[in-house]
């Protein structure tokens, strides 16, 4: 649109036509009050609060909906509009109790700002104030009625942000209310509830304290926090979300999550999960001393030095005697990339093994492959935001990947992008795709042959009894669009999901990613933590860079299964567990483990750390500082905000294990680049600390990497080796994302006939792996969820 | 025929709903009339009322339950058989609406919104109802009576109880 020229408070403004002037204000500095008004919701102008002056208007006007024209005339703050604010607070205030000193938000409010700036705390009224107590709504939404200024703007964040639609508006006048989708009537306990996804964004939204966090309520005031910008350790989107931290006496204790920084790749988006399941790391059940088991087979609390004695010197004998080929690692999907980076580089040259693997929740090592040799073909969460066209196969955004979900319905919205849905299952984001193809069970083969040409298979490929027309003329259209994105389910892999992207990649205007569960799955594939391929999915067998840097063996080691098939047979002399649970995930027979010397870093007595004979109570990714990269290889900057007492890093646990070995540690992590560090100084936890250390002295000139406990350290070495992560330092460090695209190397000899290890983890909402079931938040939903769904059914069958 | 099974209602309204929703531009626009309905087929509008609406104008209960809620004259609670309604609106007020009110309150024995025990009369304070000229006003169900004085009140009362009162619904 053509720019317009306009003077607001005397300065010459310009901005496209069509800019509202509230947002026009706000670009040049100029802050207009506004509640009810909210970026990328529907305009309400219920709060009038926002009122300008508008020359040759009548009347104050609000600039929360009037959109900026040539020669518009405006004044912001004038005695009159003083005097209108004023007297709108007063009416806002009628019910409100001002009641700040204890109230959630006080300190972050929006109406206690405006009440302070145009002095309206005391009114004209003598009507008494309608007080109501404050309701549970669910585990994590309460509502405090009094407070509420009516501004609508969790009824719109609920209806078109979330396509949830649990709030509502009822009465009328002074006695209008928000009320939740189950009404105290219709509710067993006679309360009223919400029966929602239970993401908070109508928390985040509400400019002051009606609804707050079941979390958060009560337990401190914002001044008292330490905020640090980090990322989500739940699902594969890569939400930034802000840590409120607190001291305790044994460390910091995180007591909020929100997205106060609405600078990442998520904006205004948090699901529950990034929101309040960060609880587990407060958990009283975390393992805080070193465990080792005894002769008689109990596991007794050791000093470090001893446990980390101990691992060292068992794990140099079973290489040195039973062969470096006889030890398994497996790595976990919650790491940081240096961490992964790390542990694979210290198993294979340190350990000397290729036996690594890690639980792969999406086949990241075909969609390399399939993208090998092309440029530009894979898409970042921000494509998803503005992507005309957007094709979905498989997969289920809205609980298992609430980000995407929500970056498609905003798409949708305010972009008006077309999304086309192939999937077997009626998931909600049918609701505003423009087509759904309703695939027949296990038709995702013969949907890749559709969409690559092949119509042979069109029989399996749509619901028995449908027309198959409905299939082609679902091609047509897709065919149709010039730029597409297409957003592929963790249920395709191998064969399909190469035939999907390969004949992709032919047509022009093509991105792909590949959603997965987890912060780092990703990142761990990317990294190596794979037995036949090295970071960056270079083969193992080619003498590549990496190999030769390394020097190791060129033989592929085994899988997960054939990891644990060797135990079973005896031929594993040692596993090494680092952030995983495959005990559990792969069934595995604890007898396999019997004449296995099995370590285990961990937070939590898990089915795998319970078969440990040595534990290492490990840092969780709160608790840390490094790299992660999303599902679509979204890098970006991990910050330690929680700190636990007896707990370590997964990093440093490495680094010490590697060095009680006996290791080269100027070859395993590249620090000091001459100079001499302390090896024996721990900074552990801290390394956070070394991380912005490291950022001064590089800025300085001077020497960073001072310890080989520095992830900074591995971080050169991964941005100068691994394939695709040539990264930009500043952007990372400045906790920008940045979208990276490895893949295989195109001149290097692909394995084909790979087995298929790929077991999607299908986390929902209220689910994140072995970790959710130590967040007492997460158990409380799903409760409240099966509640909910156990009442329906009562309706339902009366 | 009813497109919804096992409709809460007649056959005859469950038929006129069923039109209902067809004759507007935008199926929600039959949301009101069909409350309105509803609450004279049942007396008021029941959450199972709330409930079958939600199906046939594909909304969600919530949906139904703002709307319900906005208007007064929509009640979810069931009234008298005889739901009285006294304006005390300016006109009205003017000439003595509040007398009537209270002398209903007095002869019935029940305040604003309640039902006498034996279910044949409720009571209501309105605002106009469109009488002002012949004011005081007051509406019976879907009937109404003007220029009242307490006497009047009376005899109305006494012709409802004796069941010779239109039951106009
Ligand atoms: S928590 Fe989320 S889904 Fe639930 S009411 Fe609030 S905005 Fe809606
Ligand atoms: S609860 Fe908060 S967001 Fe919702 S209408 Fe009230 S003040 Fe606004
Ligand atoms: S969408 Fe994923 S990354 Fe974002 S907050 Fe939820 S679980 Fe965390
Ligand atoms: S912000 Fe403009 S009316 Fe509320
Ligand atoms: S004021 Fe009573 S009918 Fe109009």
């Amino acid at each position: 649109m053509p720019d317009v020229t306009f003077t607001v408070d005397g300065n010459k403004l310009t901005a496209p036509a069509g800019t509202l002037l509230i947002e026009a204000c706000k670009s040049a500095g100029i802050e207009i009050p506004a509640f009810c008004y909210y970026p990328g919701l529907s305009l309400q102008a219920a709060c009038r609060m926002c009122v300008v002056r508008i020359e040759k208007m009548p009347k104050l006007q609000t600039a929360c909906t009037t959109p900026v024209a040539e020669g518009m005339v405006v004044q912001t703050e004038t005695p009159e509009i003083a005097q209108a604010r004023k007297a709108t607070l007063q009416l806002l205030l009628g019910n409100h109790p001002l009641d700040c000193p204890v109230c959630d938000a006080g300190g972050e409010c929006e109406l206690q700002d405006m009440t302070f700036k145009y002095g309206a705390a005391d009114s004209f009224y003598a009507e008494p104030k309608n007080h109501r107590e404050e309701q549970k709504w669910s585990p994590v939404v309460y509502f405090d009625r009094p407070r509420c200024i009516l501004c609508y703007r969790c009824v719109r964040m609920c209806g078109e942000g979330m396509d949830v639609f649990a709030l509502g508006i009822q009465n009328r006048g002074s006695s209008s209310v928000i009320a939740p989708n189950v009404p105290a009537q219709m509710s067993p306990d006679d309360l009223a509830h919400v029966d929602c996804e239970q993401c908070g964004m109508c928390i985040d939204a509400c400019p002051v304290g009606a609804l707050t966090s079941g979390t958060y309520r009560y337990k401190t005031r914002p001044w008292e926090m330490n905020h640090v910008a980090t990322v989500c350790t739940h699902c594969g989107d890569g939400c930034k979300t802000t840590l409120g931290v607190r001291s305790t006496s044994d460390g910091a204790e995180i007591v909020r999550g929100d997205n106060r920084d609405k600078s990442g790749i998520n904006g205004d988006f948090l699901c529950n999960k990034g929101r309040y399941a960060f609880d587990f790391a407060n958990s009283p059940d975390r393992i805080t001393q070193p465990l080792v088991r005894n002769s008689s087979g109990v596991l007794l609390p050791v000093s470090w030095e001893q446990a980390l004695e101990h691992v060292g010197k068992k794990l140099r004998e079973l290489r040195d005697t039973r062969g470096g080929k006889s030890i398994g690692v497996v790595g976990g999907n919650r790491l940081t990339n240096e961490e992964a980076y790390l542990l694979q580089k210290f198993a294979r040259t340190v350990l000397q093994t290729n036996n690594i693997d890690h639980h792969r929740t999406a086949d990241y090592v075909s969609f390399a492959q399939a993208l090998a040799g092309t440029t530009g073909k894979a898409a970042s969460q921000r494509d998803i935001e503005k992507s005309p066209a957007i094709f979905i196969i498989g997969g289920d955004p809205t609980n298992q990947n609430p980000l995407t979900a929500w970056n498609l319905r905003s798409n949708v919205r305010l972009n008006k992008a077309r999304i086309y849905i192939a999937n077997t299952e009626e998931i909600k984001l049918r609701r505003n795709a423009k087509a759904f193809l309703h695939v027949a069970p296990f038709g995702y083969s013969a949907l890749a042959d559709l969409m690559s040409g092949d119509d042979s298979t069109l029989e399996s490929l749509v619901q028995p009894g449908t027309n198959k027309q409905v299939a082609l003329d679902f091609r047509a259209a897709l065919r149709a669009e010039e730029e597409v994105v297409v957003l592929i389910g963790s249920e395709l892999r191998g064969g399909d999901l190469k035939k999907v992207i390969e004949f992709g990649t032919k047509l022009p205007g093509r991105k792909f990613a590949l959603l997965s569960d987890y912060v780092n799955s990703r990142g761990a594939a990317d990294m190596g933590l794979l037995p036949d391929m090295l970071p960056g999915y270079t083969p193992i067998t080619a003498g590549s860079n990496l190999a030769t840097e390394y020097n190791i063996a060129t033989e592929p080691g085994l899988d997960m299964l054939e990891i644990f098939d060797a135990a079973g047979k005896g031929e594993l002399s040692a596993l090494y567990v680092v952030g995983a649970n495959p005990v559990a995930r792969f069934g595995v027979d604890p007898a396999a483990l019997r004449n296995t010397f099995v370590v285990v870093q961990e937070m939590f007595l898990t089915e795998t750390a319970a078969l440990a004979d040595v534990i290492l109570p490990a840092a969780n990714l709160y608790e840390k500082s490094g790299s992660v990269t999303n599902s679509y290889g979204d890098l970006q900057q991990v910050n330690k905000a929680g700190d636990r007492a007896g707990v370590r890093t997964d990093f440093e646990m490495i680094v010490r294990i590697a060095d009680k070995m006996g290791a080269n540690m100027r070859a395993l992590v590249p620090f000091g680049k001459g100079l001499h560090a302390d090896m024996g100084q721990t900074r552990g936890a801290q390394s956070g600390e070394a991380d912005r250390h490291a950022v001064w002295l590089t800025a300085n000139n001077l020497e960073p990497r001072l310890s080989p406990f520095d992830p900074m350290a591995i971080l050169d070495e991964i941005n100068r080796l691994v394939p695709g992560y040539s990264l930009l330092r500043l952007q990372l460090l400045s906790g920008n994302d940045q979208h990276l695209s490895p893949a295989a190397p195109s001149d290097l000899v692909q394995i084909t006939n790979r087995r298929d290890l790929v077991l999607p983890a299908n986390d929902g909402l209220f689910t994140s792996g072995t970790l959710g079931r130590y967040s007492a938040m997460l158990a409380d939903l799903q409760q409240n969820a099966a509640s909910r769904t156990a009442a329906a059914e009562q309706t339902a069958a009366d | 025929m009813s497109t919804i099974a096992n409709t809460i209602f007649s056959p005859e309204m469950a038929a006129r709903f069923d039109k209902l929703v067809t004759i507007y531009p935008v199926r929600r626009s039959a949301l009101v009339p069909m409350l309105l309905y509803a609450q004279d087929d049942l007396g008021y509008v029941s959450d199972a009322a709330v409930a079958e609406i939600a199906l046939r104008i594909e909304i969600l209960e919530l949906d139904v339950r703002n709307v319900l809620s906005y208007y007064s004259m929509l009640r979810t609670k069931p009234a008298g058989k005889y739901n009285v309604q006294v304006c005390t609106n300016i006109s009205c007020m003017l000439r003595g609406g509040y007398e009537i009110l209270d002398h209903c309150k007095h002869k019935l024995g029940i305040g604003h919104k309640e039902v006498t025990p034996d279910g044949v009369f409720s009571l209501e304070e309105v605002e106009c109802i469109g009488a002002c000229c012949w004011a005081p006003a007051m509406q019976i169900n879907y009937d109404f009576h003007d220029d009242l004085t307490p006497e009047k009140v009376d005899v109305l009362f006494q012709m409802y109880k004796d069941g010779q009162g239109k039951d106009v619904k």
